[in-house]
């Protein structure tokens, strides 16, 4: 079946034009910043902080993104995953608390590893029994989506005040991702490094999946035309509950971050920064995994430039940009076609 | 032309009715059940202030009339016009903080009250045309995920600006003397009752529920809420007939905004006092979404019913759930589970199953029941 993508025809297809756009806001945004907040280090400082709370959140956001792309669903239990996975860095932290303690890179960073693997275990088959019970009944129907999902958000936030107890638990970064690089005037905290690298691996990975490998393929394609793939003979319903999967695990990589960034849990820290989550795939164009990385950086430095250049207009400067991101682009940066 | 057969076909039967046709808007409960349990909660609400003593339930009485109102203009949304919003305590919210910032800023008299829920409301028509014009136009999916944003913005705004607001300590506020508990009306106790400024306060919150109820109730019954509902069903084909899907809609949450605000104003007059969490806590949300589906969407009625059934179980269920859960205690796991703070667990499971297996919710039932007897 696979044999008749062979046609001579292949190089006569247009070439995807990338939307340079959007791509270059981000740039344009920092050096337009550079100029009102003065002096070049805090500036950097302020950058770098940026980058790492977009890396979080776009962590946080992908899989919702991507889940909505393929699938036409809007997850609003998305945010109980990225508390589960927080919660999840428990059962690695309780036993393993040494390995927190030591002053090593290699065993601190394997601890952050092996909190990230626990994480996304939980996450990932607690997302394959939620697609099937809850939202495998409510496809093609947004009004009983968000209903249905909303409903197993509160179920599973009160499970976990269940089993965890209700009142918020401390954790502790590992000894070595403590405190910040000082380079001359610049500051720059270690988690956040680490944060953007951990971020910039898995949009890379992801790009890579999305675009070199034939799983890759088949996800676009359904994202473009499910039926066609379904006439072509594969199991689209497979990809379904593998890409639900991924997305939850996503979210649980995500709320490890954002756990040892807080360093307190709580079973609604996921519902509270749902909020950014949705903006930034708003602003990204639902469904679009670029423009979810573009939307969560673009969202978390103007965050911290008006955070320092204004501290009161901050509080509202997310929703300053997913309006004026609306008005010029009403679908969102990268607008995916079928929808 | 379908424009002008609608409205005819609907005086036909609003002729034949009679007064109770009339008021109702011809949106009979249709279930002997129904309107029986629906004529107890009325007249128990009716009479509160002497049927029981002690301030308690009336408070419960008030809150109960504060949330059908509340319930029943979030079910003009997620009921008849099938979008869903997370930013109606928003409004809630700024139908309270307008009332209480007037009441504390100028002074305790009805002026404020008014200049207070004025200034209120129309906060609240613009926000929620502005909202809904910004991302009805796209899609409807965007509106939830946009409110959700924007009422988190302003929660975090009424905390923050706290020289305006209070911040999380909300406001406290004087009432007009005519709602204070040292006014007297009469000079002789009512029917072995003492009619004070509270007696007062808690008909205002009464009447003013009932009748923004009743209004809400005969909009949703007119052309309008007939197109709004045409929408609902079929989005494409409303827009295909000629009506403008956004308008309506805009419209729609505009309304259900206005009526949010004076539950909120409501609720603030009887408590004296505005805060967050007594009117913008994400909380709150969840409980109003919980009442409308439970009840029944696109019922209005099940506004009454689940409010009435919610409101009763957060003041006396948990005391239940406390006991069994002590009863328990000796087992692992079981406590956590009846424990008082996780009737949440139970509500939302409750949720699930009603989304899925009774749409109509309460009502819904109540409804289905008696058209299978007859």
């Amino acid at each position: 079946m696979t044999d008749m993508a062979e046609p001579s025809s292949v190089s006569e297809l247009p070439i995807t034009r990338t939307d340079w756009l959007p791509l270059a806001l981000v740039p344009a945004l920092a050096l337009l910043a550079l100029p009102f907040i003065g002096s070049p280090s805090s500036w950097v400082t302020l950058t770098v902080a940026g980058l790492a709370m977009g890396m979080m959140i776009f962590l946080m956001a992908s899989g919702l993104t991507l889940v909505f792309g393929l699938m036409d669903i809007i997850n609003f239990g998305h945010g109980v995953f990225i508390s589960l996975g927080a919660y999840a860095t428990l059962l690695v932290l309780g036993p393993l608390a040494a390995w927190g303690q030591a002053d090593s890179v290699a065993l601190n960073l394997t601890l952050l590893g092996l909190c990230i693997v626990a994480a996304m275990a939980v996450t990932g088959i607690v997302g394959a029994v939620f697609e099937r019970v809850i939202v495998r009944p409510v496809y093609g129907s947004h009004l009983k989506q968000i209903l249905v999902t909303m409903g197993g958000l509160i179920v599973a936030e009160q499970a976990i005040h269940a089993i965890w107890g209700a009142s918020p638990i401390p954790i502790q970064l590992p000894e070595t991702l403590r405190g910040a690089f000082v380079l001359g005037d610049i500051v720059m905290e270690r988690f956040r490094v680490v944060a953007v690298g951990i971020g910039l691996l898995v949009f890379i990975a992801m790009q890579l999946v999305l675009n070199r490998t034939r799983l890759g393929l088949l996800i676009r394609a359904g994202v473009e035309n499910p039926e066609m793939v379904e006439a072509l003979g594969y199991r689209i319903r497979r990809l379904f509950v593998s890409v639900f999967v991924a997305g939850s695990a996503l979210a649980g990589l995500g709320g490890v971050m954002w756990a040892f960034y807080r360093q307190t849990l709580t079973a609604s820290m996921g519902m509270e920064v749902m909020v950014l989550v949705f903006i930034v795939i708003i602003i990204g164009g639902l469904g679009s995994v670029g423009g979810c990385f573009v939307g969560s950086i673009l969202v978390a430095l103007v965050a911290n430039y008006v955070g320092f250049l204004a501290p009161k207009l901050a509080l509202i400067s997310n929703i300053l940009v997913m309006a004026l991101v609306l008005i010029w682009r009403p679908q969102g940066l990268f607008p995916v076609a079928r929808r | 032309m379908t424009a002008t057969s609608i409205p005819a076909l609907f005086d036909e039967t609003r002729v034949r009715g009679g007064f109770l046709q009339g008021l109702l808007s011809s949106d009979l409960p249709r279930s002997r059940v129904l309107s029986f349990i629906l004529l107890a909660i009325l007249a128990i609400l009716a009479a509160t202030p002497f049927l029981f003593s002690g301030s308690q339930p009336l408070s419960t009485a008030a809150k109960i009339c504060v949330f059908i109102v509340l319930v029943a203009s979030y079910d003009l949304l997620l009921g008849y016009s099938g979008i869903v919003s997370f930013a109606h305590t928003m409004f809630f919210g700024i139908g309270g903080y307008g009332v209480a910032i007037a009441l504390e800023r100028l002074g305790a008299s009805w002026t404020s009250v008014a200049v207070g829920l004025a200034a209120a409301l129309v906060l609240s028509a613009l926000l929620a045309a502005a909202i809904g014009l910004l991302s009805l136009r796209v899609r409807a999916i965007f509106f939830s995920m946009i409110t959700l944003a924007v009422a988190s913005a302003v929660a975090v705004l009424a905390s923050q600006l706290s020289e305006i607001t209070g911040g999380e300590d909300g406001l406290s506020f004087q009432l007009p003397f005519e709602l204070r508990p040292a006014f007297r009306p009469l000079s002789e106790p009512l029917f072995g009752v003492t009619v004070n400024g509270r007696v007062v306060a808690y008909y205002l919150v009464f009447f003013v529920a009932l009748g923004v109820f009743l209004l809400l109730l005969r909009l949703v019954n007119s052309p309008f809420g007939r197109v709004l509902q045409a929408i609902r069903e079929n989005e494409f084909r409303a827009e295909a007939l000629g009506y403008r899907v956004v308008a309506y809609r805009t419209a729609a949450s505009v309304i259900s905004a206005l009526a949010a605000a004076v539950a909120g104003a409501l609720i603030a007059l009887w408590l004296r006092y505005n805060g967050p969490d007594t009117t913008l806590s994400f909380s709150i949300m969840i409980d109003i979404l919980l009442m409308v589906v439970i009840g029944g969407m696109g019922t209005m009625y099940g506004a009454v019913i689940s409010a009435t059934l919610f409101v009763l179980a957060q003041s006396y269920l948990q005391v239940l759930m406390e006991a069994g859960s002590t009863a328990l205690s000796g087992v692992p796991i079981l406590p956590n589970l009846i424990h008082p703070d996780r009737w949440l667990l139970w509500l939302g499971a409750l949720f699930i199953i009603s989304v899925y297996a009774f749409p109509g919710g309460i009502v819904g039932r109540l409804r289905q029941g008696r058209s299978s007897r007859a």
